[in-house]
């Protein structure tokens, strides 16, 4: 419900856009800031003028306005109408569209046994908290059953392990409701937990459209592949099964275990940011830690990027300049690194 | 105990006025300062004030000025409720109407006096245009500034939910501007009084106003206390009023 088709989209910073988002789909579309992103869903929900085209399901809505294009819009503040208490908030939608008021009440119900939020039902949004008004305002958008859900980094004010918890909630949802979604954000791990694809966009461009494992193993382009942190790229030699969403692979002499489940591995990346660096011998189990020579160090805006040749491979860490300086890095130095495991994606070998 | 003590609480502010009666009943009993006829004790005022609410004259001037204060605050409100909207929600009217009203908003009220005589003549219409005039003006600039203050994604947001404009007025961006407009109101419905009783005393024969003037051209002091008094009172009863409708619109949610 429905496909979406931007066809050479002209709004400030985006020029010349051209999008398709496929029938239940939850598309990410990622980028820094200022790169056209809210731009790009204002037009498909209509909260803006533009040039070009926008299609649903093939019939172009550009004449539509917001309140009749039938799209759920959740906003990076949540917007929580706040003299409103949660269920009014929630049944807004549905009495701007003139529902009867018995279908209201269990359609309000109905959401907010989905949520599980019943306890907030008679609360005001100044009584919530973060996650508590994540939840209410997605029950908010979804209440009138719109084609389209559209979110505008609606995780960014949350803390990271709530966050978590609800980007994977979101992403059920999205399939449980069988809704076409577009999602914005700038985080990349983000994009590519939720995404089913993802558009890559810079300066009003869409750089890149594909699958995250593609995105991350194949970026297009220097700007994608800039903008993902160039991630380090391993080839897996030998790969096994070790149960509970855990396998081992070899690359290059070294042994990695990563979170996955499935046949085989083709390939694993991990950002550099994702990866330790200490002068001593870190405690524990070794697991995913190794030892190597820094080969190069490059200093960037706020970071330091590291060179360090860990057995046959050559690995690159990214560490913050303030950390970099209370170190004794140089190279030469022998160091330890340690692969932070659930950072590691992979690729198996049946996409090519 | 705390909630039977914060009842309580507000009983204290008597105090103050308890201690405050008390030295002014005493100084002027004791002849303490030079002129003491010019303050008659405080047991004097209330004798006065229930003699002039014995023989009436109270109750008729202050019904007066009562009627005046409620027609002209009620329509200057409502007007500038009406117009505040209209120019906070459309962007080409504010423009058209802006400059001309922010030419005529500095004029103080009482400087409307001589003109309002000669165009409206000195009968009842003329306390009541002025009190027009004194309300309109404040509340339909608090309405315009609540209304175009009210967070653009709050309007987006019932927008995309299906809302059209004048469900999107009427039940967000009016509920959001109320804050703004209870200023408005509250700061208004005290000057009125101000601005009527300035009114009576220089034009109108009647009200409370005229009851002062009277009452100083017989250098009945007393009297004037006790229009003072009443005055007062109205000023803080029309403001603690509003305060006390905004608390209940919006103090659950604020």
């Amino acid at each position: 419900m429905p496909s979406i088709t931007l066809k050479n989209i002209c709004k400030y910073v985006c020029r010349d856009v051209n999008l398709e988002i496929f029938d239940r789909e939850l598309l990410v579309v990622l980028g820094s800031n200022g790169a056209g992103k809210t731009t790009l869903i204002n037009i498909i929900a209509g909260l803006t003028d533009y040039e070009g085209s926008v299609l649903f399901d093939n019939v172009p809505v550009d004449t539509l306005p917001a309140n009749r294009r039938e799209v759920g819009y959740l906003f990076q503040a949540l917007v929580l109408f706040p003299h409103l208490d949660v269920v009014a908030n929630i049944a807004y939608g549905l009495s701007a569209r003139k529902w009867p008021q018995n279908r209201i009440e269990s359609r309000v119900h109905e959401l907010l046994e989905l949520m599980n939020i019943e306890h907030l039902a008679s609360r005001y949004p100044k009584q919530l908290s973060g996650g508590e008004r994540q939840r209410v305002a997605l029950a908010r958008a979804i209440a009138p059953s719109p084609r389209v859900l559209l979110l505008d980094e609606p995780l960014s004010s949350l803390d990271a392990q709530t966050a978590k918890y609800l980007r994977t909630e979101l992403k059920q949802l999205q399939r449980r409701l069988g809704i076409t979604a577009v999602y914005v954000t700038h985080d990349l791990m983000e994009a590519i937990d939720m995404a089913d694809r993802v558009a890559v966009i810079h300066n009003g461009h869409v750089e890149q459209v594909a699958e995250p494992e593609k995105i991350l193993f194949y970026p297009e382009g220097e700007m994608v592949s800039d903008f993902i942190g160039a991630p380090n790229i391993l080839d897996c030699d030998y790969c096994q099964n070790l149960g509970q969403g855990i396998m081992e692979i070899t690359s290059g002499g070294l042994k990695l275990i990563v979170p996955h489940e499935g046949e085989s591995i083709h390939k694993v990346a991990i950002l550099p940011r994702h990866i330790y660096v200490s002068e001593t011998k870190p405690p524990g189990q070794g697991v995913n830690g190794f030892q190597g020579v820094i080969t190069e160090i490059k200093y960037a805006r706020n970071t330091v990027r590291i060179g360090i040749a860990v057995a046959e491979n050559n690995l690159v860490a990214e560490i913050p300049y303030h950390i970099f300086e209370e170190m004794n890095l140089a190279v030469g130095k022998e160091v330890f690194l340690i692969l932070r495991m659930r950072r590691i994606r992979v690729y198996e070998s049946n996409i090519s | 105990m705390k909630n039977v003590l914060s009842k309580f609480k507000p009983g204290w502010g008597i105090l103050p006025i308890a201690v405050f009666l008390a030295i002014w009943e005493l100084v002027a009993r004791l002849d303490i300062l030079p002129g003491h006829f010019f303050l008659p004790p405080f047991s004097t005022v209330v004798a006065e004030f229930y003699h002039l609410s014995a023989s009436g004259v109270l109750g008729e001037n202050f019904l007066s000025s009562l009627v005046r204060v409620l027609i002209g605050f009620c329509a200057g409100s409502v007007a500038g409720i009406v117009v505040g909207t209209i120019m906070g929600w459309r962007t080409v009217v504010n423009k058209a109407l802006n400059p001309i009203i922010s030419l005529f908003y500095p004029i103080p009220t009482l400087g409307w006096i001589p003109l309002l005589m000669l165009w409206i003549g000195i009968n009842e219409m003329l306390p009541i245009t002025l009190i027009f005039i004194c309300s309109f003006f404040p509340v339909l600039y608090n309405t315009v500034t609540g209304i175009r203050n009210v967070d653009q994604d709050y309007i987006k947001a019932a927008r995309t939910l299906g809302a059209s404009d004048g469900k999107v007025l009427a039940t967000v961006v009016m509920p959001l501007a109320l804050p703004n407009i209870f200023t408005g109101l509250r700061l208004e419905a005290g000057m009125a009084w101000r601005v009527i009783i300035a009114a009576e005393m220089v034009a109108i024969p009647t009200g409370i106003g005229a009851l002062l003037m009277k009452a100083e051209s017989l250098i009945r002091i007393d009297i004037i206390i006790v229009c003072l008094i009443v005055l007062a009172i109205m000023c803080l009863a029309f403001e603690k009023f509003f305060e006390y409708l905004e608390a209940r619109l919006t103090a659950r949610w604020r």
